[in-house]
């Protein structure tokens, strides 16, 4: 008898389709190590103009300047620089009530075990520190969780988070 | 050099529809935009996150590109984001200029001086290197008023580098003078007029 191991994973399809579905106009984004295969995929979409950016605390201020324009940005980072981008959220998305999806790489995650990454460790925490809320999306039967945080973040004027758990398969 | 309120009233009288984006000494209640300004509903005063009053110029910019952005930085603030002049050369929107208000300080905490700011520091060269459209300089008032319009016929991403006197702040934060409007509520009535509400 043989058992057939079976891991859902998430498709970077699934997320560019949720990004679709919320009527997103510009990724304001800095490359982590879980999103090369999204980063293919949402250059070939030509509804999503992506904007790079040199460092992660600028994430939110080009996604603030975007929203007072009239556009409708998603922030796309690792959650090492959700560290660096401290002044930034609490300046901007927090003191300015900004309706804001994060969608964040959870690096150090430990669905897998434990790990020494500090990046795991401290991430959760700090967003309850913030107030903010998140949710997790691991698989593509996760992936509607973005709509959901699109639609409080809205519903609330407040950033809310996504960490995005699983690296993404082809 | 330039005086602060004399560099925001040039550039608030040549305005015309466009957004303003100040921080610092260029936002100053008593000497910046504010105290000068003739459309208050179109200027975005960004003090909370630093050095970032650039990134949201751009994204402004980028959502609205049949208007003109510009943004009232300071050395020190540009200093703490020095990446944001590649982020901004990146996307080269053809609507947004970039002031640098260059007093040599960080003015708001005491007047210490900047690091680079004996002379070590070439802005006009950084702006080149970055990859701005165009790049002026201006050390006095009466350049610098015959000067903005060749400034503003330019296509961006413009970087204009402004000799300012320093205005120092000494006063505890909690005693100087406030704004009228919270930064939520300048976000709040820039996003209506911009979505045609006002």
């Amino acid at each position: 008898m043989t058992t057939e191991v079976y891991e859902s994973v998430l498709h970077p399809g699934s997320l560019v389709a949720e990004l679709k579905k919320n009527d997103v106009s510009h990724v304001v984004w800095l490359p982590d190590s879980e999103t090369n295969f999204l980063y293919n995929m949402m250059m070939e979409e030509p509804t999503l103009d992506l904007i790079p950016v040199c460092r992660e605390g600028e994430t939110m201020a080009v996604a603030a300047g975007l929203w007072v324009g009239g556009a409708n940005p998603v922030v796309l980072i690792q959650n090492t620089g959700i560290f660096e981008a401290g002044d930034s959220i609490r300046g901007l998305c927090l003191d300015l009530n900004q309706p804001l999806v994060m969608l964040v790489g959870y690096r150090g995650w430990t669905r897998r075990g434990p790990t020494p990454d500090s990046a795991g460790r401290f991430i959760e925490h700090i967003l309850h520190a913030w107030g903010i809320n998140y949710y997790l999306v691991e698989t593509d039967d996760d992936a509607d969780r973005i709509s959901i945080a699109f639609d409080e973040s809205k519903r609330l004027n407040r950033p809310v988070a996504v960490l995005i758990g699983t690296e993404f398969g082809v | 050099m330039i005086t602060n309120t004399d560099a925001v009233r040039v550039i608030d009288t040549n305005r015309e529809d466009a957004v303003i984006v100040p921080t610092m000494n260029a936002g100053n209640v008593r000497f910046g935009l504010p105290s000068v300004t003739s459309n208050q509903n179109l200027d975005l005063p960004i003090s909370g996150a630093m050095g970032k009053a650039s990134n949201v110029g751009l994204g402004i910019a980028l959502a609205q590109p049949g208007r003109k952005v510009m943004v009232l930085d300071g050395d020190g603030s540009l200093l703490m984001n020095l990446g944001a002049l590649v982020t901004t050369s990146t996307k080269a929107p053809k609507n947004f200029y970039h002031f640098l208000f260059n007093n040599g300080v960080y003015a708001v905490t005491g007047g210490q001086p900047i690091p680079g700011s004996e002379g070590v520091t070439d802005w006009e060269e950084i702006a080149r290197g970055a990859g701005y459209a165009a790049v002026f300089s201006f050390d006095n008032l009466e350049d610098f008023t015959t000067g903005i319009s060749e400034v503003l016929a330019a296509e961006g991403p413009v970087f204009i580098h402004l000799a300012v006197e320093p205005e120092i702040e000494n006063t505890p934060v909690q005693f100087r003078t406030r704004a009228s409007r919270t930064a939520q509520q300048a976000y709040e009535e820039v996003t209506a007029a911009l979505a045609g509400d006002n």
